[in-house]
């Protein structure tokens, strides 16, 4: 029997964000007449990277024009604004497909557990970054920018995003992509300092040097290290010579330099880095007014990490009128489809998504932050995504996996026509993009991006 | 001259595959690989060939001539990254 001659597989892959992406390009490497249907809950594609990545980090939105080369051009269908849970269960898409693979990614944050996390003005960074990107859950968002400090809690990249956008002139931004109606707010912006804390040293900071190096280097902006980023404490040192990373130590090298930079002293906006300090509360009678937070001292736990120690009871209080806190992102459980409540991914082995016996549902796989976790940058979802194809087709070929109940194409875009019947397809999402690219030409910025669900299901539409 | 990968490098690792003298690290596997916030390319290996520029999906690989102002620190800090351990090192055994 020839390969042509068997049913091609047909695959759905839920979520079209970069994990799901790179998993139809490695499974259209694999096997070749695989069907593949991405499901998303957005009208739009690529996930983060149209989401989450920063707007003044244009070059890197260009891997979506290889996701679509490498997926959509390939004859990968795009079913867009559908809810896999919501619109179609779980048990429907294994009655329609040989395999189902959860690209679902990691859609919210982790909570501080600190009294006043919840007060107005406190938001979850990435809130702030859903809404400047102009994703149509977080349009309607309202963050009041009337106060002269904000916080960001967190040193990671999603940090330094926040705090660049916090901080760049209205002039940089509308050179962007960033959302209109954030645009609108960020103008009329009185936010003059953002600070940006830390809990562990400067050797232990999250960013990447690129990150930390880019803070540095913002037209109008002054860079202050408080002392604690400027000094490494022994523990520090020794860590740093025995095992740091080459990021770690570049990053010290910066924050060193930074610190002793002189003041300037006609910067508009000033970003201030601190470490070795923990929040402990937020306060504020109706709004979010302070932040207090304790100082820590860096120590050699039993399993050898770094860890923040608090040091004596004093607090140190700030104020400010703006926090956003930024410590990671968590999933959340799909519906119908095991989830580990500790590590918050689908219980899985190399991708094949286990029950709680830890034996493989057949023709179940992860992939992304929903199986590893949120962690890695864009290309690791590549290497990620191969590992999740490469037991689909072990499974494939073993035999492992059964031809679905309603194995026909047309079986599924009856059940979706009936379900959703503004469904956002290939073409409906080329309209988008078309708009969007159009609207960026006339203002010369890389796309005006339309931000509400309303705004996008209507381009969508077919003219008629 | 060499190339030089600037930090919004993705780490996807097409430059890695098409790289004809194996300068581009730190590779999938190595011990570094997963704490590196990008690749490097060698410049005392690099051969000029541009094979890596074409591999690129997001154009993070300059020329050294052509590098733009704000990535300047690029070639100093992928040659650094050899400093620590070179590619004759990280390819040897």
């Amino acid at each position: 029997m020839t390969v042509a001659a068997r049913n091609p597989p047909r695959v759905a892959i839920v979520g079209a964000g970069p994990a799901g992406a790179f998993t139809a390009a490695a499974l259209l490497r694999a096997c070749g007449d695989a069907e593949i249907d991405f499901f998303e809950r957005l009208p739009t594609p690529w996930g983060l990277l149209r989401g989450g990545v920063a707007p003044d980090h244009q070059e890197i939105k260009r891997l979506e024009d290889t996701f679509d080369r490498q997926t959509l051009t390939r004859g990968c269908r795009f079913l867009g604004n559908v809810e896999v849970g919501t619109d179609i269960s779980h048990a429907e898409l294994m009655a329609h497909y040989t395999a189902v693979v959860y690209a679902t990614g990691a859609q919210t944050d982790k909570s501080l557990g600190i009294p006043g996390e919840d007060l107005p003005g406190s938001w979850a960074a990435t809130e702030f970054v859903a809404w400047y990107n102009g994703h149509p859950d977080y349009c309607d968002l309202e963050f009041d920018l009337s106060a002269t400090r904000a916080v960001v809690i967190g040193n990671g990249n999603v940090a330094a995003d926040v705090t660049r956008i916090l901080t760049r002139s209205a002039a940089d931004l509308e050179r962007t992509d960033i959302a209109d109606h954030a645009l609108a707010a960020l103008r009329e912006s009185r936010i003059e300092e953002v600070v940006v804390l830390g809990r562990r040293g400067p050797a232990q900071a999250a960013f990447t040097s690129a990150e930390l190096r880019e803070l540095g280097r913002l037209d109008g902006v002054d860079l202050r290290v408080d002392e604690a980023g400027a000094t490494l404490d022994p523990v520090s040192r020794q860590w740093l010579a025995d095992e740091g990373t080459f990021t770690a130590r570049t990053n010290v090298e910066l924050l060193t330099e930074f610190a002793a930079r002189p003041e300037t002293a006609d910067a508009g906006r000033r970003i201030v880095l601190r470490f070795l300090r923990s929040p402990v509360a937020i306060r504020g009678t109706d709004s979010v007014e302070a932040i207090d937070m304790r100082v820590n001292e860096i120590v050699r736990a039993d399993d050898g990490t770094l860890r923040a120690r608090p040091v004596g009871e004093d607090l140190e209080t700030i104020g400010c009128g703006l926090v956003l806190r930024s410590v990671g992102y968590r999933a959340v459980p799909l519906p119908n489809v095991p989830f580990d409540e500790r590590s918050f991914v689908l219980p899985n082995e190399r991708g094949r998504v286990m029950n709680p016996d830890r034996e493989a549902l057949p023709g179940v796989y992860a992939v992304g932050w929903i199986k590893r976790g949120p962690t890695g940058i864009l290309g690791t979802n590549k290497r990620d995504a191969d590992e999740t194809v490469s037991c689909f087709v072990e499974d494939l070929a073993a035999g492992a996996l059964a031809r679905p109940v309603n194995a026909e194409r047309e079986q599924i875009d009856t059940l979706l026509a009936e379900r959703r019947p503004d469904l956002v397809t290939v073409e409906g999402w080329r309209a988008i993009a078309r708009r969007e690219l159009d609207g960026g030409r006339r203002e010369r910025r890389p796309r005006v991006k339309l931000a509400s669900r309303g705004e996008l299901l209507e381009a969508a539409r077919p003219a008629p | 001259m060499t190339y030089v990968i600037v930090g919004s490098c993705i780490k996807d690792d097409s430059c890695i595959e098409v790289c004809p003298v194996d300068c581009i690290h730190p590779k999938p596997g190595a011990a570094d690989f997963e704490t590196a916030e990008q690749l490097y390319i060698d410049p005392a290996v690099c051969i000029d060939c541009d094979a890596c520029v074409e591999a690129c999906p997001v154009d993070a690989i300059y020329a050294e001539a052509e590098i733009p102002e704000k990535y300047d620190y690029a070639l100093d800090l992928n040659g650094r990254f050899f400093g620590e351990l070179s590619t004759a090192e990280r390819t040897a055994g």
